[in-house]
């Protein structure tokens, strides 16, 4: 049982400790079943996550067919179509976007009063938060693979086998940015403010990254942007799921993106911590 | 960065138990920096590079795969090279700038196309004479024989004509008119058909051989391409006569056409201005040289998907692949 003092602040309860890996497992399922039910019956937001992708791979690649051609970097054996190049790129936009949108949700829910629903449950912290981080992640995968399904009728054919070994790529980054959305959203006070999310996070960490084009040619380009894009743990989720397609792995990405993965976890951990979070900082500057 | 390719093993394990008894070598001229390149056909790697004379642009091989002959163009001669030793052992009079050639289904006779003189050039691989010399169109260049080695067809650049010649004789029977800037004559496996491409044109005439005239005409269209780009040059058709590939120059793709039905299925992406085309001996693989970016690509002819792209010499033309 948990107790919500006056100040705010949840004392956790001892009466934890006795929960068995079943509860859990009823815990994550509910979560998990939250989510996706609530993903399932928004059906906008499922061909609204499709649209952005398929829009540009439909028409900002396609006005690069004139480049004949990428140049063989690994891990493609031969030249490649821009639409090609770019799918990668616009599977970690997809990761990108949702978890940012699960961090818009966590804000959404915070001031609609569900999620103290959730924090009120007798559960550790930071069990519900990864619980609800994986949820967030499996829908995301979800839209991947429906944006791949249909990326396939456009011509961009990977190995059949590498669908199947892009997708613990595609778990792990979707984990990382998934973190960095809860974490973020932690930060966030109200609904209106996703806005700055859009602006500062979404757009920067996608456009300064190998997602539109390979490092080599930004490098050309600007090498202080270049600088950037190794800088973005966005770049090592895109070619750790780039590789992946092909049935590699691309040991630095995996590296970073673990470790990016971990700090985020325990970033946002602690910023929902109830005894020393970001959130109740933001409380009590508020009540001031 | 450090990659690991999950394969690794296999890779490895792949020569040591399942060597094939004969890898084929992939012959490829180098016209810029004067070299041909060979490459294994199974590991897809470099293996050597031979120097040879200037301007190497046609290439190809005896039929029991000990002889490599290359022109080379600048140096008007016909080299042979050694492939148990990969040194020039000799060289044939091949007439001035010669460069394309083709050898007959016996391997004793080459014809060559003698560019700057209009000629074709017959010459005796065995005795290294010449045993007749035939005035075609201008600029000639393609060259193709039927399979019975009893016709041979020229085509000459600027004259825009598929020249019919009777090997016995050594005289032209029949000129067909094709399309601007005809680059390349290949028969049909059954000697039924002759494909003429057109690299101005930027069509493939296909001529029958009995009646001697273009019964159709292919033609490409790719997305996103203005029609100049697409230069067809390079023609191989397989040996069941079901298939044909198409080099597009610098349209960068080759186009894999329904032998049949005369209907382009598919545009292969292969590297920059892809000219000359050659099987493996099993069918399995076609090869493609691609000049501008200096590479060739491997295509899987089952698929039809481009496998790996090599970097051979400097402006790749021409493409051989030695027999089993």
């Amino acid at each position: 049982m948990t107790d919500i003092t006056n100040t705010g602040r949840i004392v956790p309860s001892i009466a934890r400790k006795r929960f068995g890996p079943m509860q859990y497992l009823i815990c994550l399922k509910g979560i998990l079943v939250r989510e996706g039910l609530r993903y399932l019956n928004q059906r906008e937001r499922f061909i609204s996550s499709l649209v952005r992708p398929l829009l540009w791979l439909f028409i900002f690649a396609a006005g690069f067919r004139q480049v004949l051609g990428v140049s063989i970097i690994p891990p493609y054996q031969t030249y490649v179509l821009y639409e090609v190049y770019i799918t990668p790129g616009l599977c970690g936009m997809i990761l990108l976007f949702s978890g940012m949108q699960s961090s818009l949700s966590m804000v959404y829910d915070r001031e609609m009063g569900n999620m103290r629903t959730l924090l009120v449950s007798p559960f550790p912290r930071w069990f519900l938060l990864i619980s609800k981080l994986l949820a967030g992640v499996a829908v995301s995968i979800i839209q991947v693979y429906a944006f791949l399904f249909i990326a396939w009728f456009w011509g961009v054919k990977a190995p059949v086998s590498g669908y199947f070994l892009t997708l613990p790529a595609l778990f792990l980054s979707g984990m990382m940015l998934g973190a960095l959305g809860m974490l973020l959203s932690s930060m966030i006070k109200q609904l209106e403010n996703f806005a700055g999310i859009m602006n500062f996070v979404i757009f920067p960490m996608y456009f300064a990254s190998s997602a539109l084009y390979p490092l080599w040619r930004v490098q050309e380009a600007s090498p202080l942007l270049h600088k950037i894009c190794l800088l973005n743990p966005f770049t090592y989720a895109v070619e750790l799921v780039r590789f992946a397609f092909y049935g590699q792995i691309e040991w630095t990405s995996l590296a970073v993106v673990c470790a990016f993965t971990f700090v985020f976890i325990a970033g946002a951990i602690i910023a929902y911590d109830p005894s020393r979070g970001l959130i109740i900082k933001k409380q009590e500057g508020g009540n001031n | 960065m450090r990659r690991h390719s999950c394969l690794l093993a296999a890779t490895v394990a792949v020569p040591l138990f399942a060597q094939p008894a004969w890898a084929n070598m992939v012959y490829v001229s180098n016209e810029k920096d004067n070299t041909v390149t060979v490459v294994d056909s199974t590991t897809m790697e470099v293996v050597k590079t031979i120097g040879v004379g200037q301007r190497p642009r046609g290439i190809t091989i005896s039929h029991d795969g000990k002889l490599l002959y290359v022109c080379a163009s600048d140096d008007d001669t016909v080299e042979i090279i050694d492939t148990s030793t990969n040194e020039i052992v000799g060289s044939l009079p091949s007439g001035p700038d010669p460069e394309l050639f083709v050898l007959s289904p016996d391997g004793k006779t080459l014809y060559i196309a003698n560019e700057d003189d209009n000629l074709v050039t017959v010459i005796d691989v065995e005795t290294k004479g010449v045993i007749a010399e035939i005035p075609v169109g201008v600029e000639p260049e393609g060259m193709g024989i039927s399979p019975d080695g009893k016709t041979m067809v020229n085509t000459s650049e600027t004259t825009n004509m598929a020249h019919f010649i009777d090997t016995s004789t050594h005289e032209i029977t029949n000129n067909v008119l094709v399309d601007s800037r005809p680059r390349f004559a290949q028969f049909k496996p059954d000697g039924s058909e002759v494909w003429v491409s057109a690299e101005i044109g930027g069509t493939v005439s296909v001529i029958d051989n009995q009646k001697r005239e273009v019964t159709h005409k292919i033609t490409f269209e790719i997305q996103g391409l203005r029609a100049e780009q697409i230069q067809p040059v390079g023609v191989r058709i397989t040996a069941d006569g079901k298939k044909a590939y198409v080099a597009l120059g610098p349209a960068n793709r080759v186009a894999v056409v329904n032998a049949e039905t005369y209907e382009v299925e598919k545009y292969i992406l292969v590297g920059q201005r892809v000219w000359q085309l050659a099987f493996t001996p099993d069918g399995k693989s076609i090869i493609s040289t691609n000049g501008l970016s200096n590479d060739i690509t491997f295509i899987d002819t089952a698929t039809d998907e481009p496998v790996k792209s090599v970097t051979v010499g400097q402006l790749p033309w021409g493409v051989t692949v030695s027999p089993n």
